[in-house]
């Protein structure tokens, strides 16, 4: 039925050793590019700016992926190529020097500088790894400078916060190999979020707990062969690799979305660090009887629903876990726009095998099958939103997972709650 | 390059968006890399469209480049034809596109494509949003006007004209449509096109019928009405019908390239401004100060209707669309201000904390500048925001237009009377400077938003000035405090202005009322 086919026109999987069959497609892209990173990163790190180097598009995307223009003076800003820096008229390095010389003076409070790569300047092969060696040179050690791509001919979305924390990787202090055992969570979350879980580990007994991103750019947690990395976000891929590099162990878990998600989630860390499992039970069992009630406010609206994932965030995986296990709603089609198997295997394993797996995206054929799904809620960017509503669809901004607090026991309610407001507004409006 | 936070224009190929948006059965290929489909949230959540923006984007990647990306754009412009089997098609490159040089325009002549195909060169590295809209609906009508259909002899007929400019994420260009419509309407004159928005490409291939062109919005259509005066000698009005005075002037133009009667269309009882504007209740609107800032058409219209409608006085004047820079110098001439021309924002708030003005007329960037320094504000121009499309109907052209442009205007500005009593009850703690005007937000009584309001950074001239060098005398600072806090900057400044002309070594009681003396109007 859902036999995981391969359209005409798509690339053929790459079968054999897959455990999973995913439809993978190539076409048209509705999603952001990495770039839209910074409308989070940079409240995240508030020691932080970040300087895109880029065009007025990319200017624009911030301004309008921001939504509105809610920060009267941001962490963030586009250094905009004119005709002269193309033309050679002017060099682009000299012409950066300037900018950020200029940006420094007027905002002293800045600490480290990302520069970030667009699609313009990884196209002409402005090297910004070059600049910032050579600008941190001159401003360290009051601003440290830092360099990565948002570009979208590189990077998805949420993949522009992996090649952000990536490039803090190497920053990070060396952590002895005889220093004691150490539990690192890996990616932004929203700050109470993250105080939440520190929390929880305290109360565990896991006490060398660090966190990257820190909240201030400038004082990152040590890595070392002692350190056991606990991913928060399903997109760490570069990241993840990064780590390693330094000697760091991936936990392998499931992400902490719902009661189940986050038990899961904390205790693939506590049994690394050989919590005793009464202990576990004690500390985690309040929360997690909190999050089934939360969740259960909103299983009326969802059971039995059918939902779609438009790819976006790479969070879809994980979220659509959530959906089935704990809310019993049916995916029907599970888009991402990557799929890291390693990461996200425990969470392939719990999607009910009726679920149409999809890796990138054709975005014509893709709506041409939720028309044919006709699935209860698809969730989706702001651009089809809006036209899918208009055909009948109800649906759910995915960028809202994104920018919202989803993660934890906390706030598992909250996370069940999005997916059943659009269904409970479709039945409650009478116009 | 140049430094930006806020851009009050996008790229140029958004221009280009949006006249293939408001248009119907065109479709733009767009040789771009992923991510810049963010523009079509502009389109589904700013304007509400309930359709996608026809847009093909060929969504290239970086192992694609110095590969395929040609193959890529061929592709994806095969696709888009066949699946929105469109009537016609415009196909260009985005900035990053453009540097691959693939050559769309090229590219597409060397395919059979069942519909025509419109190169568009958009400089993207020169040029902005608007000139991108103004350059791609001049090459849509330069490319699909038949120049065989050209206007008929006029005997027997009603006189017809083209209505050109009205586009998707316009300011408030639905709803003036509606007002222009009533009035050609009313002139006996028959619409044979409205175009961008709603018109097909087959529309715009009677282009030539017209007898007359009539420029709505010169930002986006002028470029094309100079080409259909020289193709098609097609007289152009072009005189914008925003506010009461510029309505009758375009009614009046229009009645007399049409040889039709004007007498009707400019007995619309419904234009209630005059009378608004008269009665006495208005008279605080006179000379109040105003800073005027947008695109230079409904810049320039806004300071026309301040001064010679509502009798305010201009304190500042500018646009951020250089292209129609001259229209804002001679208007600022006019108004005998300095012309601000930037696309800088932090400009435009340097400029406007200098003028003080007791009011800001701008764009939904200066909305912010203007909460940040506790000024009242009205939006009068793009770029865009949810707000500016508003459920009712809103127009700002025509009689209509010029009533709801006096609502919008007036509403945010302390009141009449609510501003004596704030004069003199200065020492009531309801009127305390944080308190502001009853019927803005800030007023609520709440005080976690009056700490916020607080910590904005104000910058020193409106907030409370430090004591510049003993200058002032302490019994006069003090009489300074009980003037209203928005023209407490300008008061202060004029004072010191004032001091240092007359060689006074100190500011007393005295210096302030002499100054206030010299300067009152």
């Amino acid at each position: 039925m859902n036999a995981p086919v391969t359209l005409p026109g798509c690339s053929q999987p790459d079968s054999a050793q897959e455990a999973r069959p995913v439809l993978r497609e190539r076409g048209q892209r509705e999603v952001f590019c990495g770039l839209t990173g910074i409308v989070w990163l940079h409240r995240k790190m508030q020691d932080a700016f970040f300087l895109v180097v880029g065009s007025r598009t990319c200017a624009h995307l911030l301004q309008s992926a921001a939504g509105v223009m809610i920060f009267a003076e941001p962490r963030f800003a586009t250094a905009i190529m004119e005709e002269r820096d193309l033309a050679g008229m002017v060099d682009a390095q000299d012409e950066l020097d300037r900018v950020v010389t200029r940006l420094l003076d007027r905002r002293p409070d800045i600490k480290t500088l990302f520069l970030v790569g667009s699609c313009p300047s990884e196209v002409i092969k402005l090297d910004l790894a070059k600049a910032a060696e050579r600008l941190g040179a001159q401003h360290m050690p009051n601003v440290r400078i830092l360099n990565y791509s948002g570009s979208g001919i590189e990077t998805t979305f949420t993949q522009g916060e992996d090649a952000c924390v990536t490039a803090l990787v190497p920053v990070m202090p060396a952590e002895s190999a005889d220093a004691p055992k150490q539990l690192l969570i890996v990616g932004a979350l929203p700050d109470i979020v993250e105080d939440q879980f520190l929390r929880l580990f305290d109360q565990l007994g896991i006490d060398n707990v660090g966190v990257l991103p820190a909240r201030d750019a400038r004082n990152l947690p040590p890595v070392g062969p002692n350190t056991c990395y606990l991913l928060a976000q399903p997109f760490l891929a570069d990241t993840a690799m990064a780590l390693e590099g330094r000697g760091a162990k991936r936990i392998d878990a499931l992400f902490p979305f719902g009661a189940e998600g986050t038990t899961g989630w904390l205790h693939a860390a506590a049994a690394e660090f050989g919590i005793d499992e009464a202990h576990f039970n004690a500390v985690v069992a309040p929360g997690r009887e909190r999050a089934k009630r939360a969740i259960g406010h909103a299983r009326g609206a969802l059971e039995g629903k059918r939902i779609s994932f438009l790819p976006d965030s790479q969070l879809e995986i994980p979220l659509a876990r959530f959906l089935a296990t704990e809310l019993g709603m049916e995916p029907v089609e599970v888009g991402t726009p990557y799929l890291h198997r390693a990461h996200c295997a425990q969470e392939l394993d719990l999607i009910p095998p009726s679920a149409r797996i999809s890796e990138g995206q054709h975005v014509d054929r893709q709506l041409d099958r939720v028309r044919a799904d006709k699935p209860d809620l698809t969730v989706c960017g702001l651009g089809l939103a809006n036209p899918l509503e208009s055909e009948g669809f109800s649906t759910k901004w995915a960028i809202e997972l994104v920018f919202s607090p989803i993660h934890g026991f906390d706030q598992a309610g909250d996370l069940a709650e999005l997916f059943a407001r659009p269904l409970r507004r479709r039945d409650v409006l009478e116009v | 390059m140049q430094l930006s936070v806020w851009t009050y224009e996008g790229p140029p190929h958004v221009g280009a968006m949006r006249i293939a948006t408001a248009m119907e059965g065109l479709h733009y290929v767009l040789h771009a890399p992923q991510g810049d489909t963010y523009a079509d949230l502009l389109f589904t959540m700013i304007e509400r469209r309930g359709k996608r923006p026809p847009v093909t984007y060929t969504t290239f990647e970086a192992r694609d480049l110095g590969k395929d990306t040609a193959q890529l754009f061929q592709d994806a412009a095969t696709e888009a034809a066949e699946r929105f089997k469109p009537e016609a098609m415009i196909v260009g490159a985005s900035c990053t596109a453009e540097l691959i040089q693939d050559d769309p325009g090229g590219l597409i002549e060397a395919m059979d494509l069942p519909c025509p195909a419109i190169p568009l060169e958009l400089p993207s590295y020169q040029r902005k949003e608007n000139w991108g809209a103004a350059e791609t609906f001049y090459q849509v009508v330069r490319h699909l006007a038949d120049k065989n259909v050209t206007r008929e002899p006029r005997e027997g007929r009603k006189a017809r004209a083209n209505i050109l400019g009205p586009t998707a994420l316009g300011f408030r260009h639905r709803d003036d449509l509606v007002e222009i419509r009533k009035i050609i309407e009313t002139l006996d004159v028959e619409i044979n096109l409205v175009a961008p928005l709603d018109a097909r490409p087959s529309d715009i291939a009677r282009i030539g019928a017209a007898d007359f062109n009539i420029v709505l919005y010169p930002e986006i259509a002028d470029e094309a009405a100079r080409w259909l005066e020289r193709t098609f000698k097609q007289p152009t009005i072009r005189t914008i019908p925003i506010g009461v005075s510029a309505t009758r002037a375009f009614i009046s133009d229009v009645a007399e390239v049409a040889g039709a009667d004007p007498t009707p269309a400019l007995g619309d009882n419904q234009s209630r401004m005059p009378w608004w504007s008269r009665s006495v209740d208005s008279t605080y609107l006179t000379g109040k100060r105003v800073f005027i800032f947008g695109d230079a058409t409904h810049a320039v219209a806004a300071a026309r209707i301040a001064r010679d409608e509502l009798g305010f006085e201009v304190c500042g004047l500018g646009c951020y669309n250089r292209e129609f820079a001259r229209e804002v110098r001679e208007a600022a001439k006019l108004y005998g201000v300095e012309p601000l021309i930037t696309d800088d924002h932090l400009a435009v708030e340097e400029a406007i904390i200098e003028a003080a003005p007791e009011m800001v007329l701008g764009t939904q960037m200066e909305r912010h500048i203007a909460k940040r320094l506790g000024m009242p504000c009205a939006v009068i121009s793009s770029p865009v925001h949810v707000q500016d499309f508003p459920a009712r109907h809103s127009p700002q052209m025509g009689f209509e237009g010029a009533n709801v442009i006096f609502d919008s205007w007036v509403h945010p500005l302390v009141m009449g009377l609510e501003e004596h009593l704030l004069t003199m009850f200065r020492e009531d703690f309801e009127f305390s400077d944080e308190a502001g005007a009853s019927h803005h937000a800030a007023h609520s009584p709440q005080q976690p938003a009056k700490a916020q309001v607080a910590t904005v950074a104000v910058p020193e001239d409106i907030a409370e000035p430090a004591n510049d060098a003993n200058l002032w005398t302490s019994e006069a600072e003090r009489e300074l405090k009980k003037i209203p806090f928005f023209v407490r900057g300008k008061a202060r400044r004029n004072t010191e202005a004032f001091a240092i002309d007359q060689g006074r070594a100190q500011i007393d009681l005295d210096t302030l009322y002499d100054a206030k003396a010299h300067y009152a109007r």
